[in-house]
């Protein structure tokens, strides 16, 4: 049962306060996508062994999501950050390099 | 026989004694006994039958390992099958009953299958009973389901309670032997919060059974100061009878403690479950002997050579009256030492090594014990009882040199560490050629949140035999964990003496050259009857994987799990492969480590706190009128309100007419109601329906539908516009908490600069549905607002104050007819409420539940989320189209719904349906197309999604999706029915009740 900080309370969250909402930072295709496009934002998710991104809801808590960076195989967290970010911040990811350093970078 | 010695038994009370049952056979033991040690000193040796063969099964082990020991335990509510003998600690009154036999555990008919044995390999389930089909329903599973299974499923509801306890803790030592103890004590004078449990009643572990010396002391008296300087620490925290299940991620811990199991009826809980959150573990678990694998190594009274030594140091037993041991190792001669101190005579050592050198073969020999180095015992003789054995050379192939009689054998196939809680989390192994075992590799631990290591092994569990080893390994290991922690402990050196060891020698097949009939007599796993044989077989035959070859040949997926079978079961497997043990590793460890009863997961949810219930505030009326009532999600809402001796169709039937013809209320206060709020709520509703809520004007009301990303159907419900940046959104009943979610899920993450505010206020206002052609009547009686139809038309709404009530009045209809939803604050539910049922009482008003609320929207051919859909039906299948806009750009699910399969004119859509002959179609029926699929299976062309009798209509009515939908009304089609004959019906419009929708703009 995993412990993830919420950016937003700072609580160190049990994973039965939190929900799942699976791969982070992903851009949604609307109208006048193609259907490559739509397809892979619907369905063609990341899976990797490693370093994962993903997004969680501190649900039972503030109710806020929040974006989580961890290892997928050894659970190690990296750290978490609000939901409104485009990208991974510039320190977590210098983290995750110095931690992995095979990562080939979130994209 | 087995008797219990005149001396002697460091765990028994002789000054007491408990009486107990076994098979109905009256018994006595004392407190301090296992049930296990209880039934020894009865001379009840047989306890079982194993699972396939039914082959007769006595005591092996005397722990959690013990493969043959489960019985059935007590009765009536406190009925528990598969309860292992050897951790059931003895009580007065105790009853138990052996299990997996038919008729008598002397006496058992299965044991036929002991004679077919050829016929039944490795993998016979998939080989056997497939063919002739009608066989296995007929012939196998009767018989199978007679003659195997282990133990029965209790009837009674349990008698028992249980619980669940929370804990947090800087350090979890799981093990309560000398590293356990060690560790627990530099830990605690380091300052750490440490949390010490240990599985069995008692402490110690081995050590005091051994006969180690501590410190000068003899190792009881060192662990009961342990105890004693651990229990002075406030920091600490030690529970015996607790068993460390399982590891989980980020150091969660559970552990099953058992509190009344051996005093039932005490009051206080049977067992309890500890949800533990630690900083770091340290397994101190211990180790497994391990049999050896020789012809007829699972006759009654072949013990492991551990276990005899438990019994007869901590409970005095003779397990026979001469006794060869058997074994490839020195530890064993602790047991050949111990039964002679105890008067019992030793027939013989077999000792599987060539040279026998060690301190304790020299004791042995010095005490007049016979010590045949380099033989093996070619097979047991016996059936029910140990005879006797034959003696070969263990280098040869099963030539017998001497027999030699004996009525118990005690066998040591060396020791594994328990590497579970080190396992389950993925922590990794290395094999250790010289003891013949895997033990926890230290650089490859399961690691925590920070990435740092989570659980530490010391002691026996992490290879650290001996009893000097492991005292020293569970200080080394204790100081690790307590830096680690961040605290700075002093390190401890106690010193233990035992004797010096000579190596042992790996031995996986005893005589090592034994030919196939011996094999097949081998056995590896004593609970699932696995044979060397079989494992060999498996390899033959392609199974190259440990983790396929113990699902083909059932190896250790016993209750026990592989503790005794899964090291000389995987090293059969490397031999036949050709391979090394490392190369062919071992199955993986998952928790629990012994089985956890369910009413310990359990805990308090059971019975009226099973779950949190959701209450309207009318609930109590409801329930004071006898309404019937179901879940619907976590409410409970009334399906009905049976009057006298009304059936529930009856009492549905009434209230759908009393609605139809005059005045109905429901409480609708389950109905999901969501402010959404702010100068972008127009902008954001229009993405979140498919049609334009933006500019519904103030005041009014409007249809709206949600769909997913895919397009799919998800919720709908009637929007109202409060005020200029204020709207409410009502979702279904069980859709409120996830629609809420939703919006806040897009409005955080895909949309944060949007300034939009959302409030989930279901419950903060009761809704009662005034509904019927009275319907305003009863609202004139309640006074204090004009609700006719000029001022509040037709999906408007209004505030006011009725009957002296704080009232928003929503002319919204879910039945087709005239229909005032009313919300008031939750706090005026209850009055409401019964001043409606007092206004409407002249006019007829009786209250209807969700049963007839179904019926009345199905006459009106209304859908229903989770009827009509399912998650893969677009509001396009539904003859929604109007509700979806055209002008929008963009709105959740319209990308979706523009791919090309979803406008395919095979699609199924929805329709009515009536029978020609008025019946009601069954629930789940499909509409039969000719011809039969690929599965053999009747082709299909379409489904029932709501069917019901109508009341108003007096016949069935139905809604459903048939491929071309409403283009195929006048049609005749045919559905299935549960007695497997069809019904067949007409495509009609699935509006049945007034098609011109007339009756709710009175
Ligand atoms: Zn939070």
């Amino acid at each position: 049962m995993l412990i993830l900080e919420c950016p937003y309370c700072g609580v160190k969250a049990e994973e039965t306060e939190l929900s799942p909402g699976y791969e982070a930072h992903l851009k949604r295709y609307g109208p006048g996508s193609s259907d490559e496009e739509f397809e892979a934002y619907m369905f063609a998710r990341k899976n990797p062994k490693g370093v994962h991104f993903e997004r969680w809801r501190h649900v039972y808590g503030c109710g806020k999501w929040f974006l989580a960076a961890r290892d997928t195989a050894t659970l190690e967290v990296f750290g978490t950050y609000p939901a409104q970010s485009k990208e991974p911040p510039a320190d977590l990811v210098a983290k995750i390099k110095a931690r992995r350093p095979a990562w080939e970078g979130y994209k | 026989m087995s008797t219990r010695l005149s001396r002697g038994g460091r765990l028994i009370d002789r000054s007491a004694t408990c009486r107990f049952t076994f098979n109905g056979r009256s018994m006595t033991g004392h407190p301090g006994d296992t049930l296990a040690s209880a039934l020894l000193a009865n001379d009840q040796l047989l306890v079982g039958r194993s699972f396939k063969y039914h082959r007769a099964r006595g005591l092996v082990a005397s722990g959690a390992e013990e493969p043959n020991g489960l019985v059935n335990m007590g009765s009536g509510g406190r009925f528990e099958p598969n309860q292992r003998v050897t951790t059931t600690e003895l009580f007065e009154g105790l009853e138990a009953a052996s299990q997996n036999h038919w008729p008598s555990l002397e006496f058992d008919v299965g044991v036929v299958n002991n004679a077919v044995a050829r016929f039944l390999p490795a993998g016979f389930y998939y080989k056997t009973f497939m063919f002739p089909r009608p066989f296995w329903k007929h012939v196998f599973e009767p018989v199978i389901r007679q003659s195997a299974g282990l133990g029965k499923a209790p009837k009674d509801r349990d008698a028992d309670r249980y619980e669940h306890a929370y804990a947090f803790c800087d350090l979890l030592v799981a093990g309560g032997g000398v590293a356990g103890l060690q560790a627990a004590l530099i830990a605690g004078r380091a300052g750490a919060r440490v949390i010490l449990l240990e599985q069995a009643a008692h402490w110690g572990g081995r050590a005091p059974v051994d006969g180690d010396v501590i410190d000068g002391k003899p190792a009881g008296q060192w662990v009961d100061e342990a105890l004693q300087a651990l229990a002075k620490m406030e920091n600490v925290t030690t529970r015996a009878r607790c068993m460390v299940a399982g590891v989980y991620d980020h150091g969660y811990v559970l552990a099953e403690e058992k509190i009344a199991d051996h005093t039932p009826g005490d009051g206080r809980p049977k067992k309890r479950l500890w949800r533990i959150r630690a900083g770091r573990i340290l397994a101190a678990t211990g180790a497994l002997e391990r049999p050896l694998s020789f012809a007829g190594n699972d006759v009654p009274g072949v013990m492991l050579a551990g276990a005899m030594r438990d019994y007869v140091v901590n409970h005095a037993i003779s397990p026979g009256d001469r006794t060869v041991v058997v074994t490839n190792n020195d530890d064993a001669y602790r047991t050949a030492i111990a039964l002679k101190e105890a008067g019992l005579e030793i027939a013989c050592v077999i000792d599987a090594r060539a040279i026998v050198s060690g301190a304790l073969p020299a004791k042995a020999r010095a005490m007049g014990i016979r010590v045949e180095a380099g033989r093996a015992v070619v097979k047991v003789k016996g059936g029910k009882r140990v005879t006797g054995v034959a003696m070969g050379l263990q280098a040869g192939e099963g030539a017998v040199l001497e027999e030699i009689a004996c009525d118990a054998v005690a066998m040591s196939g060396g020791w594994s560490p328990v590497v579970h809680l080190w396992s389950h989390c993925g922590g990794k192994l290395i094999w250790d050629e010289a003891q013949a075992h895997f033990r926890p590799d230290a650089t490859r631990p399961p690691t925590n949140q920070d990435g740092a290591p989570m659980v530490h092994a010391a002691g026996a569990a992490n290879g650290a035999l001996r009893g000097d080893a492991a005292l020293a390994d569970g200080a080394r290991v204790g100081l690790e964990a307590a830096q680690a922690l961040g605290l700075t402990p002093t390190a401890a050196s106690p010193t233990a003496e035992v004797p010096e060891e000579a190596a042992m020698e790996a031995v996986w097949i005893m005589p090592q050259g034994a030919g196939p009939q011996l094999r097949m007599k081998m056995w590896l796993d004593f609970q699932n009857d696995v044979k060397v044989s079989d494992v060999q077989l498996a390899a033959r035959e392609g199974y190259e994987s440990v983790e396929h070859t113990k699902r083909y040949t059932t190896l250790g997926m016993a209750t026990d799990q592989g503790k005794l079978s899964n090291i000389n079961g995987l090293a059969v497997l490397a031999k036949s492969l050709n391979a090394g043990i490392p190369q062919v590793g071992t199955t993986t460890f998952r928790p629990p480590y012994t089985p956890v009863t369910f009413g310990a997961l359990a805990g308090e949810s059971r019975g009226e706190i099973f779950q949190p219930l959701r209450r309207t505030p009318m609930h109590g009326w409801h329930e004071a009128q006898g309404a019937y009532m179901e879940p619907v999600g976590l409410w409970r809402r009334p399906y009905c309100y049976p009057r006298g001796n009304e059936s529930h169709e009856a009492a549905v039937r009434r209230e759908v007419l009393n609605t139809r013809n005059g005045v109905g209320l429901l409480d609708a206060s389950t109905l999901g109601k969501i402010i959404v709020k702010g100068p972008d709520a127009g902008r954001f509703l229009d993405m979140l329906y498919t049609n334009v809520m933006s500019s519904l004007p103030v005041g009014k009301c409007r249809y709206g539908l949600m769909c997913n990303e895919q397009g799919f159907l998800s919720d709908d419900g009637v929007v109202a516009r409060i005020d200029e940046d204020t709207w409410l959104c009502h979702t279904t009943s069980g859709g409120a908490d996830r629609i809420h979610a939703w919006m806040e899920d897009w409005l955080q993450c895909e949309w944060w600069d949007w300034q939009v505010y959302t409030a989930n206020v279901t419950e903060q206002y009761a809704q009662v549905a005034v509904v019927g052609p009275k319907a305003r009547l009863v609202l004139e009686k309640l006074g204090g607002m004009d609700v006719s139809k000029e001022t509040l038309p037709f999906m408007q709404w209004a505030d006011g104050t009725l009957g002296g009530f704080p009232v928003r009045i929503y002319r919204i209809s879910f039945s087709g007819e005239l229909s005032y939803e009313i919300a008031v604050p939750a706090s005026h539910g209850a009055a409401f409420w019964e001043a409606c049922v007092a206004a409407g009482a002249e006019f007829g008003a009786m209250p209807y539940g969700t049963e007839a609320l179904h019926v009345l929207r199905a006459e009106k051919g209304f859908i229903m989320i989770g009827d009509e859909t399912d998650g893969t039906v677009i509001p396009q299948d539904l003859n929604l189209g109007w509700a979806i806009s055209k002008k929008k750009a963009d709105y959740l699910g319209k990308r979706g719904q523009e791919r090309t399969y979803l406008a395919s004119p095979d699609r199924w859509k929805l329709a009515g349906f009536e029978t020609l002959d008025g019946s009601v179609i069954p629930d789940g029926a499909y509409i039969l197309a000719p011809g039969f699929n690929a599965n053999a299976q009747r082709n299909t062309q379409g489904r029932v999604t709501s069917t019901y009798f109508s009341p108003t209509l007096g016949r069935g009515i139905c809604m459903g999706l048939i491929r071309g939908g409403l283009d195929r009304i006048g049609e005749e089609v045919e559905f299935n029915t549960t007695s497997g004959g069809t019904v067949k019906a007409r495509v009609v419009d699935p509006v049945f009740y007034d098609k011109d929708g007339e009756k709710q703009n009175v």
